[in-house]
């Protein structure tokens, strides 16, 4: 039960309840659409880059509390990285979702979603977002992930 | 355990407790709490009988069947064979012949598409579904289509979930050339007039597809009566193992039939000029089956026509109506899927909740129950909703752990309902 309230943590409702950024971004220079097939969810993450760094992020979509809150956080923590950073970024968030650790060395709140490695169902719901940002990066408008 | 421990109680209905008894897997924790099992629409557990008889097999008589004259042979394939006769009566089909195995609903309409109907096809020909099949009755079909430029045509579903027959005779028409539905809806668990498609179908002399996966297992079917063509369902459903199904098909179609799989135990003679098919069953059986799988599925056959279908589809609708009751009066809770007809499950959104969170936070207290789009996208499409939470029932189940789970959606609610 520790375990539940860890992953739907204060941090975790309330970004799901209040996403921020939760907008189209217009102009962008780069977006992308997540899609996990297997439960029908889709983000759509939207960035302005300019001089090489990310200078606002947003998403839209329809997704779990974990993905929605994923998302959000993403858009909090981006703006002002390198694109190097926001790329390095990913592989780590992805490894935080998938192996856990305490998360302290995250910008923001973004080491709560540590939680979620204790889930192995879930843990492609918080990627989902990362997974767009990673395609929207390399200019591919589409990510697919499978939470199986 | 007694396996002769009798399952009815003296009134006639399921004796719920002595049944759970013979499910090892029920008898155990999740998370801190005893295990609800609410997901079988997605699988059913295995009786102590059914894991017994897989077991038994390769411990005492396991040998590959229809080719030695060795006596663990003969044991295996006149076990093998005697299921047949098991599903013959499962189903009541006129014949034992017309029982194929198959390893599951999915392979039993896809032979149909492909050796059945693919060489009829012309550009123009029209393959009619409903709205509610499951992505195994949709893209077989929609891939004949590409193949062969007929076109697939939907029968809508209403807001309940319900088709009406007058929809389905105004799209039967002169280049209808097939219908495919589903027997009970996996994703709304509506409960379809098959037995009316089937008169209007039959009326322009076009054959019908009947997708039992979620029928079978929880009432009595009797293709004669439903008079429909084929017949297709899965063995794990039906607390039998996984990788085993059944087509049934009317004999003088089967028998029409090209093979869909070329290999072994399918043939008259081969050489290298010409071969000549065996007859139904055989001629759609290519290779080594599965033996032991197919055995059990004949067990679970057995258990549930002694359990009565007619006394778990009462038992299964009491179930049903009670969760009805309790789920409804959970504020901020959307039944999908209210047809007067059901079956077998309950499908339902949440106002603050997407279905994936409901299913984590259950889990937490021990109830299983499938979160997701059940492969039937379309139906979510339809009700705008990228996903439902599904409680599917079994023979097991009790009002108690309908208790449980209601509890359970509350929780949920505390925790996202603000």
């Amino acid at each position: 039960m520790n375990e539940l309230a860890d992953l739907y943590q204060r941090v975790i409702i309330e970004h799901n309840r209040n996403p921020r950024h939760f907008h189209r971004l217009e102009p962008c220079t780069h977006h992308a659409t997540g899609y996990n097939p297997l439960c029908g969810d889709e983000v759509r993450v939207y960035l302005r880059v300019e001089n090489g760094h990310v200078q606002q992020a947003a998403f839209q979509g329809e997704s779990c509390a974990i993905a929605t809150a994923s998302a959000s956080l993403l858009s909090e923590v981006l703006p002002g990285l390198p694109v190097p950073r926001a790329r390095a970024l990913v592989a780590e968030v992805i490894r935080l979702v998938n192996e856990g650790d305490s998360g302290d060395s995250f910008p923001g709140d973004l080491g709560v979603l540590g939680a979620v490695s204790r889930f192995p169902g879930r843990n492609k719901c918080a990627e989902l977002p990362w997974k767009a940002l990673e395609a929207a990066l390399d200019n591919d408008h589409e990510a697919s992930v499978s939470t199986e | 355990m007694s396996f002769a421990e009798p399952l009815q109680t003296a009134a006639g209905g399921l004796d719920v407790q002595a049944v759970r008894r013979q499910f090892p897997v029920l008898d155990q924790q999740v998370n801190g709490h005893p295990l609800v099992y609410l997901d079988n629409g997605a699988t059913a557990q295995k009786p102590e009988a059914v894991i017994e008889a897989e077991a038994r097999c390769y411990r005492e008589y396991y040998a590959n069947i229809h080719r030695g004259v060795h006596a663990l042979s003969q044991r295996s394939t006149a076990a093998f064979e005697a299921v047949r006769g098991k599903v013959q009566r499962l189903l009541n089909a006129p014949q034992e012949k017309e029982i194929i195995f198959t390893r599951g609903t999915t392979e039993g309409i896809n032979l149909v598409a492909y050796s059945y109907l693919r060489p009829k096809l012309q550009p123009g020909d029209e393959i009619l579904i409903t709205a509610m099949e499951h992505h195994s009755n949709i893209v077989p079909w929609q891939i004949l289509c590409e193949q062969t430029g007929a076109k697939l045509v939907v029968i809508p579903i209403s807001d309940a979930g319900e088709i009406s027959l007058d929809d389905v005779e105004d799209r039967i028409g002169p280049r209808t050339r097939f219908v495919g539905v589903v027997h009970v809806s996996n994703a709304l668990g509506t409960i379809n007039p098959v037995k009316e498609i089937v008169e209007l179908a039959h009326r322009q002399d076009v054959p019908v597809l009947v997708d039992g996966a979620q029928s079978v297992p929880h009432m009595p079917v009797d293709v004669q009566d439903l008079g429909c063509d084929f017949f297709v369902f899965s063995g794990h459903k039906l607390y039998g193992p996984t990788g085993t199904g059944v087509l049934w098909g009317r004999y003088e179609l089967l028998r029409a039939m090209p093979p869909w799989h070329g290999g072994g135990d399918m043939i008259r003679s081969v050489t290298f000029e010409k071969t000549e098919f065996a007859d139904p069953p055989a001629r759609f059986e290519a290779g080594t089956p599965n033996i032991a799988g197919v055995i059990a599925l004949g067990e679970a056959v057995d258990w549930f026509l002694g359990l009565g279908p007619s006394a778990v589809a009462a038992h299964e609708a009491d179930l049903l109506g009670y969760a009805t009751e309790r789920l409804r009066a959970i504020p901020g809770l959307r039944l999908i899927g209210t047809a007067r007809e059901r079956a077998g499950l309950i499908s339902f959104v949440m106002d603050d909740a997407h279905p994936h969170d409901i299913g984590t936070i259950l889990d937490g207290y021990g109830i299983a129950v499938r979160a997701g789009h059940h492969c039937a996208q379309p139906v979510m499409q339809r009700y705008g909703v990228p996903a439902t939470a599904r409680a599917s029932f079994g023979v097991y189940n009790t009002r108690d752990e309908i208790d449980r789970l209601a509890e359970g959606i509350l929780k949920v609610r505390e925790l996202f309902g603000g």
